[in-house]
């Protein structure tokens, strides 16, 4: 027994949000009630007790979205050369590569046909284990094909955003995305093809800067970390606390940049929604 | 306003200064054959210094506070410059300058990034880090210049789009977004110049063109050294390891892609002779402009799309 009480809050690491949990029982991050795995799969990783939404990724994502939770894969085995053989503490290309056993996946989205209630639809999803979600080349050049697919097929594009914004490693080739994906997207618009932006805890930086915010519709989930800047950058320009709430789903509604906030339990029905109302 | 020396000119300016003290002794002395010899010297050092520079020394020199900026070019290089100001929604941004001059006595809108020169002119131009209304007055300024058929050039030079409370409400991200989207369909030739800094999206944001040009000293990247490096290594101190691993400068970008042509600046960077500077973007500008005034618009913008999609590096 330790011989002091901590009268503080727990030291944990910027109080960031946990991927999804191993083990049979997992304490929510939001109300800190023990949920059993079971409970939460069935909830769609969603707090039962206070509506926490736990950080997934593309392969749960792609499950609640699609009919049958069946879809075809594109690009698939697209992966990063690092062209700039960048090293930091480590090199970059060790790090994909420890990513890739890691994660099972081959960089942070996933892009692909699928069916939304009966509709035809083309949707990428990110994913955040994959170096924090970040965005570089192969991240750009899935999204701008998976926006050319809808656009040639006249299907309409959802895109799942959860990031930490452009990935480093790769420079100007990944600030040059932005660009690349923007164009692509302005092309999908001109040619009357809905996109459907979906915004989740966290999107930040790059993406926030260009696909994240040109949807025709702008869907968060609860409590999702949106923003150009991060909390902590801000803090230490401006060398203030930020406002409670500050850059979260709720406050992005209240400002007017995002359009409806939904719970994941209904997500696939509102999207289904407001497609047949653009369609 | 007083010289600012970086570490590595200091042996060049001591030695310039040291000849012109001689100079002035040159009429009652007869020195003019070490003059010239020092001059050799002198000459050979620049040669040797400025041929050699490190990738961060290049980020020093598109830093250095007597680096002309986008208002000291626009009287340089052009005629009849009106500024225009404000979003039409919220306010008007003075880290971001536009408005319609003559080049060559052909009618262009200029838009670029504004820095200060002192602590004064740097907080009214808030360092050159512009808010989402800089960034919605360049797209309404630009749309007009389409309107009315005219080309726009982009000048970028700035340390990154203003982290802020205000920025932040503002959406700072959707601006910058919306900008990518409309300038990459935009009806009307653009040329964007990279003259000084191009941090990350803050400078993208009025970046997207047909013709990319970048100063031989400027720097373009995704993030700056500082902040590479205070993520990576967790501490402010890598810059110039950052400022290596980044590949941010014009030759490197050259390389990449990214960019289609280097403008050569004076021996020593921009500031060491800004007329000269100034003559040399005029030339390349016109030149620049005159070939693209002949491709039709739509194909135009076709190719501006093609340009930006091959870039990116993958296997699959």
């Amino acid at each position: 027994m330790a011989w002091f009480k901590r009268s503080k809050e727990n030291i944990s690491p910027d109080g960031q949000k946990k991927d999804i949990p191993d083990g049979m029982w997992t304490k929510c991050s939001g109300c800190s009630d023990i949920i059993h795995k079971k409970q939460l799969e069935q909830n769609l990783f969603t707090c039962p007790k206070c509506g926490y939404h736990f950080r997934i990724g593309s392969k749960e994502y792609f499950e609640i979205l699609l009919d049958g939770g069946k879809f075809r894969e594109m690009d698939k085995k697209m992966q990063s050369v690092d062209p700039l053989k960048f090293k930091d503490t480590k090199p970059y290309a060790g790090r994909i590569s420890a990513s890739i056993k890691k994660t099972k996946l081959f960089d942070a989205v996933r892009t692909c046909e699928g069916a939304i209630n009966g509709i035809p639809v083309v949707v990428a999803c990110m994913d955040f284990a994959f170096i924090g979600g970040s965005m570089g080349s192969v991240v750009g050049e899935k999204i701008a094909r998976a926006a050319d697919v809808a656009r040639k097929k006249k299907q309409p594009l959802i895109i799942i955003s959860s990031t930490g914004g452009a990935r480093m490693m790769e420079g100007a080739l990944s600030l040059m995305q932005m660009a690349k994906m923007s164009a692509k997207l302005a092309q999908l618009s001109d040619a009357g093809v809905p996109y459907i932006s979906v915004l989740t805890d966290p999107t930040t930086g790059g993406v926030t800067a260009s696909y994240a915010m040109l949807g025709d519709v702008h869907v968060a989930e609860p409590a999702a970390l949106i923003g150009f800047a991060g909390p902590r950058v801000i803090k230490q320009t401006i060398g203030k606390d930020l406002p409670k709430g500050f850059q979260r789903s709720e406050f992005l509604l209240d400002k007017g940049f995002i359009d409806l906030i939904v719970h994941r339990k209904d997500m696939k029905e509102t999207i289904t929604k407001l497609l047949h109302h653009l369609l | 306003m007083a010289k600012v020396t970086l570490d590595f000119e200091k042996p060049i300016i001591e030695l310039e200064q040291k000849i012109a003290e001689m100079r002035k002794y040159a009429d009652n002395l007869d020195i003019a054959d070490e003059i010239a010899t020092l001059e050799n010297k002198v000459d050979q050092l620049r040669q040797n210094v400025y041929s050699n520079l490190t990738r961060w020394q290049r980020v020093q020199l598109a830093r250095h506070p007597d680096r002309p900026y986008t208002l000291d070019y626009i009287p340089l290089i052009t005629e009849d410059f009106i500024e225009l100001h404000g979003d039409r929604r919220f306010g008007d941004d003075k880290a971001i300058v536009a408005g319609f001059c003559k080049l060559n006595k052909e009618t262009v809108l200029i838009v670029g990034h504004q820095k200060g020169r002192d602590t004064r002119s740097n907080i009214y131009r808030n360092f050159g880090m512009p808010n989402p209304e800089g960034y919605r007055k360049a797209l309404r300024l630009m749309q007009l210049a389409a309107k009315f058929h005219r080309p726009v050039i982009c000048l970028l030079d700035t340390p990154g789009a203003y982290p802020g409370i205000g920025a932040e409400e503002r959406g700072q991200g959707e601006a910058i977004a919306r900008n990518l989207f409309e300038m990459s369909h935009l009806p009307t030739p653009i040329i964007v110049v990279i003259i000084g800094e191009g941090a990350s999206g803050g400078a993208l944001g009025i970046g997207v063109g047909d013709r990319i040009l970048m100063f031989e000293n400027a720097w373009y990247s995704v993030i700056s050294p500082e902040s590479c490096s205070s993520i990576l290594w967790r501490t402010w101190e890598y810059k110039e390891q950052a400022a290596e691993a980044l590949k941010l400068t014009a030759p490197d970008l050259l390389e990449q892609g990214v960019i289609d042509r280097i403008i050569p600046e004076p021996m020593g960077g921009a500031h060491r002779n800004p007329q000269m500077m100034a003559q040399t973007l005029k030339e390349i500008l016109i030149e620049e402009l005159k070939a693209l005034k002949k491709i039709k618009t739509d194909r135009l913008v076709q190719l501006r799309v093609e340009k930006f999609s091959k870039m990116g590096a993958w296997k699959e």
